[in-house]
């Protein structure tokens, strides 16, 4: 079995985002960049995977959607163990030109389960991994917090509201992974660091696809009122500002 | 044309955000001069369907057949497209849940649709076509503009109010034959928590962070949340240590909740736990740390240690309902 698994690069997950070229680009100055959390949780997984000699999983990639500046979160992800690397070497325009793409890598290189996180920190879409599978016809199953091969087959846990299914699905298959899919993120030990450096990036030039979308400008969010202190013996005054001043309760 | 809402149903019924959504597809019918039809899948209980009617969609299409009964992303895409199609839908409507996320960016390739998720507002404008969405995780909003002429939403739980319109709905029934062949997922197991107030739907949330100190001392925060028929929650580190279980982890990699009510007990304020907590209505914060992050996002705060505070809170809503 072979395995694709799609990172996103965005900014660290602390960033005060701030806005450029009247609130319409993101100023990307002094920006920490990471592997998306949940495409990191993903790609441990997908490593935990091939550690076990009885899920026959024999690779695990890592494609992306970026400009080369993009290249160090691909090295971490290498360095955290992906065998190779796949970039198309394009701005990740919006989330349908981002999926069109990847279906192209999986087109020609052939993947048997396609890894995609619920969402990216940044657009907060939750949409790449489900366009990608109708792409590609292939089934998907999302909101995936545990994931096993057993005897071939791939066994899931996916969250429903109020709950969890165990679901069997075939391959080829994407699966878009939350939280509890892996424990911790892997972190990279030194000698996965050197090993990452020879490790083959393939650079792929995009598809001409159009665009569905496109951000028109950014808001930040309205600052909220000073907080109210109430007195740690008193919560008593809490509650009746809660009732009778909130009315929330 | 027209605007068509996907209707999900649990275990036969709808819920709070079911009116939601007819109610913001009923809005958007209103800005285009259509009209909106809710599409409901599989079997509901007698009366639930006609509930929809009175939040203002002015047609109920009620899909039967077999193989309906468990979400399948492909066979459900395709029947939904189907409708949509049919009906010659301009706006998708979804809610930004679990199923939804598995759904619209399906649909938007069935459909070449562009997509808006995780909409909080009504679309800004209809030309061009702008909704208002989160983005960087709760620290910005986008106005993001849809360019193709169908075109998909996902609406944010708990971000739009309800109109009750005391209308009634056509209902029209349909049966789908669902090629067996194409159902992928199957489900072998169903495990459900019962009796308890799902953290999505919460109108008030009680979550506890790492001030709480150990797992034994959460028996007066659960207390707190059954008298106000609120949910329990977490912070990360309170979840990675196991003290909770996962599923009750908010914040920018759990989950993204928008209740009227959020106490935030013994959680210092990461930007990582607030991006997840943000959208709510009210904070309470009680940490022992006057400077914690917490109470820049709070309009209440109790500096004080959680232990503490929480049995004179509990004793303090014991009273007001015993009124």
């Amino acid at each position: 079995m072979k395995i694709l698994v799609c990172i996103s690069n965005v900014p660290d997950t602390t960033t005060r985002v701030r806005f450029v070229d009247d609130f319409k680009k993101l100023d990307a100055s002094g920006i920490q960049w990471v592997i998306n959390p949940w495409d990191e949780l993903s790609l441990t997984r997908a490593l935990e995977l091939k550690d076990d000699a009885s899920t026959g999983v024999k690779s695990v990639t890592v494609a992306h959607v970026g400009p080369a500046s993009a290249e160090p979160t691909i090295r971490k992800a290498l360095a955290i163990g992906a065998d190779d690397a796949i970039r198309v070497n394009a701005e990740p325009a919006d989330a349908y030109y981002v999926a069109s793409q990847l279906a192209e890598v999986v087109k020609t290189e052939q993947f048997d389960m396609i890894m995609c996180g619920i969402e990216s920190s940044d657009h907060n879409g939750s949409t790449v991994g489900g366009m990608l599978s109708e792409l590609l016809n292939f089934p998907s199953v999302s909101a995936v917090s545990n994931l096993k091969i057993e005897n071939g087959q791939v066994v899931i846990n996916r969250e429903i509201d109020g709950g969890k299914e165990t679901v069997l699905v075939p391959t080829p298959v994407v699966v878009v992974v939350q939280k509890g899919i892996a424990k911790e993120p892997r972190i990279a030990a030194m000698r996965g660091i050197m090993m990452a450096r020879t490790k083959p990036i393939k650079v792929l030039e995009p598809l001409a696809v159009d665009t569905l979308t496109e951000v028109a400008g950014y808001e930040m969010p309205q600052p909220r009122a000073a907080c109210k202190f109430i007195d740690a013996e008193n919560p008593k005054q809490l509650i009746d500002m809660l009732q009778n001043e909130a009315k929330v309760l | 044309m027209a605007v068509l809402v996907y209707t999900e149903n649990w275990d036969g019924k709808f819920k709070k955000l079911s009116f939601e959504l007819a109610s913001y597809a009923s809005k958007v019918a209103e800005m285009l001069n259509t009209n909106s039809v809710a599409l409901s899948i599989g079997k509901t209980e007698a009366g639930e369907l006609e509930k929809l009617g009175n939040y203002g969609v002015n047609k109920i299409i009620n899909a039967q057949g077999e193989g309906l009964d468990k979400l399948d992303n492909q066979v459900f895409t395709k029947v939904i497209a189907d409708f949509a199609r049919k009906e010659g839908a301009t706006v998708i409507l979804l809610a930004n849940n679990n199923t939804g996320k598995a759904l619209a960016p399906r649909l938007s390739v069935n459909l070449k649709a562009g997509i808006g998720s995780g909409v909080s507002k009504l679309p800004l404008s209809t030309s061009p076509f702008v909704v208002y969405k989160r983005a960087y995780s709760g620290n910005a909003f986008a106005k993001l503009q849809i360019k193709t002429d169908i075109r998909i939403i996902t609406l944010a739980q708990n971000s739009f109010e309800l109109i009750e319109k005391n209308a009634s709905a056509s209902i029209e029934n349909e049966t789908v034959q669902v090629d067996k062949s194409m159902v992928k997922t199957h489900v072998q197991e169903v495990q459900k928590q019962s009796g308890k107030v799902l953290l999505t739907d919460a109108d008030i949330v009680v979550s506890g962070g790492r001030g709480m100190k150990s797992p034994d001392n959460w028996a007066p925060l659960v207390e707190l949340a059954d008298l106000l028929g609120a949910a329990t929650a977490c912070s990360r580190p309170v979840s990675d240590e196991g003290w909770r279980g996962h599923e009750e982890h908010t914040g920018q990699t759990g989950k993204i909740i928008a209740p009227n009510l959020y106490f935030a007990i013994g959680i210092s304020g990461a930007t990582q736990h607030l991006a997840g907590v943000s959208s709510s209505k009210y904070i309470v914060a009680v940490n022992t740390d006057k400077d914690a992050p917490v109470f820049e996002a709070a309009q209440y705060g109790i500096v004080g240690d959680a232990q503490k505070v929480l049995p004179k809170l509990v004793e303090a809503v014991k009273e007001i309902k015993s009124k």
